[in-house]
């Protein structure tokens, strides 16, 4: 009986939580379920799922990358100072951000897999540095459109209008970033499902020996699994950017937690119990309600950290109460 | 500790049974221990003694049946239940059990050290002594003030003994305590036994070598097939009838050979080696040719599979398969090269445990089953369910996960991925460790039916009768390095142990 309760609460609990909070929301504030505001919270959690995509590859393969929530922070200020700075073309705003994002995640794979330090250090370490690194390059300053620069003069470019547009715009009455949200969850899913190369992940976060031992190229697949990784949290950076219409240093920071609390709320979904994209966009769901509704309630932001917070850790209880008892 | 001055006590295991996954692993079993009372237990792999001193040991729970000490019913649910009862295992790994930067007679005493009763000081010279006293009345000579950690494995095993007497053990079974010891080694460790017995300790006795099983035992029992053939005073028997018992049939009536073509040499290596274990290897693998290689625990097969495989890299030698220059620096390249390793932790490394068969058949021939980097689902299902009809895996559905299959069919997944691969070389790691009989019979045909399509087998154990049975050529392996070659009908079980264990007594 207790154990029907605890595989059940494992399997549909975190969608059921979403029902109650959805529930309880919408009975406080009518305006809650109007499409606006749904397409408003959809809007709200395109970024974190991005980076939750990304934390959902690294775990995937076994591993962890605490360093996406200050590569979102790069991503955010490379992208805002190609245009104020430097007037640089859109392609060129895009690309720079995302070449970082995948040198991030080289660096990663290079102390893990060449130097061997574990995952959850290596990315600590490296977070710390990325996250120096945008705020030296920025010498701490957030970038908006003609930024009064140190030597007094003023920058020669503007956050452009195409590129606010990525952030901003609607498409069919659907906002854009929701749409591109919605593509690179389907193709995630599809990627795990249905390629070479996810099935090769999914195998290697099993158990790396015996796939090394079945003929895997383990390192390799290491290697662009924290690539990926990193140019998923550069999309983050860039939409954000694109949303909010400047590059705001730390941007990124409180990402990182939000990611990770969706991709271990979306563990337990459907009774996985391993890391999986579908249940990774429904904790970044559940997330982007609680948040929203909160905000509803005139929660203080600082406060609303508290309730994610909790939902993480049960999210958490849920997932390795269930998974220490599936060893017994 | 007064044992000695108590009756002798009785120990009743009675109508014991128990089953993994369906199949039994004992049937109905009976078993007696006298106190000071040595009584082997002897049977072949896979007869079901590990899993009955399990259930007496509380490492399992038995399904059926009662254990009673004197008369009186017992609860064994747990390894503390069993030692309550004075009732202690001795496993071959001693390590793990003792504590390595501790001293001998801190080890020795280490239970009224973890005790939360008693005195909060330690008094050193009063438990120094006792320790020393301890392996004095076992005829025992080791400084109680040296640290475990500097011991040889031998004395590391006399010291966990001499531990158990300290805690009062009624009863003990030494799960193949000889089996990494060298004859000098052995005796002490008999002389160990003697004195247990003369303080009214009965002993369990599991060991492959029947010399020294006559040599020690009161009582000798022989299991086959979970279930007991033989329950004998060891007086009343001899080595023939005890292997008879053992077996059954002989190997050859068991498992009969199937006939395949030997052609040109397929593997061949020179002087590989790498670090202690592995130490300048010679060898031939002919096409079509099962070549056993044997040898003791600890002798340097694992060590010697995982070079071969790439898993380990070799410090120096070479490999040629074909007349091409391999020497796999990684599995992946080993594989690429056509040579494939069935590992011997099979949970560990030969299959994912979690994933599904489906996905663990098809992981190392994904390229072939996918286009442009996307999986054909149909191409891998068929692939699936081919495997599983060729090698007869027991399985309710191909997406069940590994985990539920019995360890036979498990093994038979960890062999079958690679038969779709373009392997020529296939290297067995100890295959039929903890396997039925069925699938034994069925790994036995799968290897000699790769045999017949001409690949190289190359097949690594400590049974010596399944080498003897299956092989073409048997390689004899001691202390790394190969000591003896024999060809097929020319050797016996006595002389593979002989020079299994020879090449040991020089080195002591």
């Amino acid at each position: 009986m207790n154990n029907r309760v605890l595989q059940f609460s494992f399997k549909y609990g975190a969608i059921l939580f979403i029902g109650i909070v959805l529930l309880f929301f919408s009975l406080y504030n009518e305006y809650f379920l109007t499409y606006n505001n749904l397409a408003d919270i959809l809007r709200s959690i395109s970024i974190v799922t991005f980076v939750a995509i990304g934390v959902t590859i690294s775990l995937t393969v076994d591993g962890f990358d605490l360093s996406v929530g200050s590569t979102v922070s790069l991503a955010t200020v490379l992208s805002a100072t190609m245009m104020v700075w430097y007037e640089m073309p859109l392609a060129v705003v895009i690309i720079v951000p995302l070449v970082f994002g995948a040198i991030v995640g080289l660096i990663n794979a290079f102390l893990i897999v060449k130097v061997r330090i574990p995952d959850l250090l290596a990315t600590l370490a490296v977070m710390y540095i990325v996250s120096g690194v945008h705020k030296t390059y920025t010498k701490g300053y957030s970038i908006y459109s003609n930024m009064q620069m140190q030597d007094g003069t003023k920058a020669p470019g503007a956050i452009s209008k195409q590129f606010l547009w990525i952030g901003q715009g609607k498409l069919l009455g659907v906002p854009f970033p929701v749409i591109l949200m919605v593509i690179a969850v389907i193709a995630a899913h599809l990627f795990f499902k249905y390629t070479r190369l996810g099935r090769q992940m999914i195998m290697m976060g099993g158990n790396e020996e015996a796939a090394r031992l079945s003929g895997l190229r383990v390192k390799r697949v290491r290697t662009i699994a924290y690539v990926a990784s990193g140019v998923l949290a550069a999309i983050g950076g860039i939409l954000f950017t694109a949303r909010v219409g400047n590059g705001q240093v730390d941007a990124g920071a409180p990402m990182l937690m939000e990611a990770v609390a969706a991709v271990f709320v979306g563990y337990s979904v459907f009774g996985a119990g391993r890391p999986n994209i579908i249940g990774t966009f429904i904790g970044a769901i559940l997330i982007g309600v609680l948040v929203n509704g909160m905000t509803m309630m005139n929660v203080e932001y600082y406060t609303t950290d508290i309730i994610k917070g909790a939902v993480l850790v049960l999210a958490l209880a849920v997932t390795f109460i269930h998974l220490n008892r599936r060893k017994n | 500790m007064g044992q000695s001055e108590q009756p002798a006590r009785l120990l009743q295991m009675s109508g014991i049974g128990k089953s993994f996954a369906g199949v039994a692993a004992l049937k109905n079993v009976d078993f007696e221990l006298r106190g000071g009372e040595i009584h082997a237990l002897l049977g072949a792999n896979g007869a079901g003694k590990s899993t009955l001193m399990k259930i007496l040991s509380g490492a399992y729970e038995g399904d059926e049946g009662t254990v009673a000490i004197d008369g009186e019913t017992l609860l064994v649910r747990s390894p503390a239940d069993a030692k309550k009862n004075g009732i202690h295992c001795v496993y071959q790994e001693v390590d793990t059990s003792l504590v390595q930067h501790l001293s001998v007679a801190e080890n020795i005493m280490l239970d009224r050290l973890a005790s939360s009763e008693g005195s909060a000081w330690i008094a050193w010279g009063k438990l120094n002594e006792e320790a020393a006293r301890v392996l004095g009345r076992l005829g025992l000579r080791i400084d109680v003030n040296r640290a475990v950690a500097d011991l040889t494995l031998a004395e590391k095993q006399l010291v966990l003994i001499a531990r158990l007497f300290a805690q009062e053990a009624k009863f003990v079974i030494l799960d193949e305590p000889t089996a990494p010891l060298s004859l000098e080694e052995a005796d002490r460790l008999f002389g160990l036994m003697d004195g247990l017995k003369k303080a009214g300790i009965g002993i369990v006795f599991i060991s492959h070598r029947l010399p020294e099983v006559f040599r020690v035992s009161d009582r000798i029992t022989v299991m086959r097939d979970g279930g007991v053939v033989m329950n004998e005073p060891a007086g009343a028997t001899n080595a023939g009838e005890v292997i008879r018992a053992m077996l059954g049939k002989s190997f050859e009536e068991e498992y009969p050979k199937l006939p395949a073509v030997i052609g040109g040499p397929l593997l061949e290596t020179k002087g590989l080696a790498a670090g202690r274990r592995v130490r300048g290897v010679d060898l031939t693998v002919s096409s079509g040719e099962i070549v056993a290689v044997v040898g003791l625990v600890g002798a340097g097969k694992t060590e010697l599979s995982r070079l071969l495989f790439g898993a380990d890299v070799a410090e120096s030698g070479t490999m040629t398969l074909g007349s091409k220059n391999i020497l796999p620096r990684s599995p992946a390249e080993a594989v690429e090269a056509g040579i494939v390793l069935v590992p011997e932790e099979r949970r560990k490394e030969g299959i994912l445990v979690r994933e599904s068969v489906l996905h663990n058949l098809s992981l190392p021939i994904l390229k072939s089953l996918s286009r442009l980097g996307i999986i054909s689902g149909p191409k891998e299902k068929r692939h699936a369910a081919d495997t599983i009809a060729r090698l007869g895996i027991k399985t309710h559905r191909a997406e069940t996960a590994t985990a539920f299959l019995s360890g036979g069919n498990q093994q038979k997944v960890a062999i079958g991925k690679w038969t779709s691969t373009d392997a020529k070389i296939f290297v067995f790691d100890e295959p039929t460790k903890g396997v039925d009989i069925g699938a034994k019979r069925d790994i036995f045909r799968i290897i000699g039916e790769l045999a017949q399509q001409g690949k190289g087998i190359l097949y690594l154990t400590c049974e010596f009768a399944e080498a003897l049975g299956l092989a073409d050529r048997i390689l004899v392996l001691c202390d790394g390095e190969i000591v003896r070659s024999f060809d097929r009908g020319e050797a016996t079980q006595e002389d593979l142990l002989y020079y299994a264990s020879a090449g040991k007594e020089e080195m002591a």
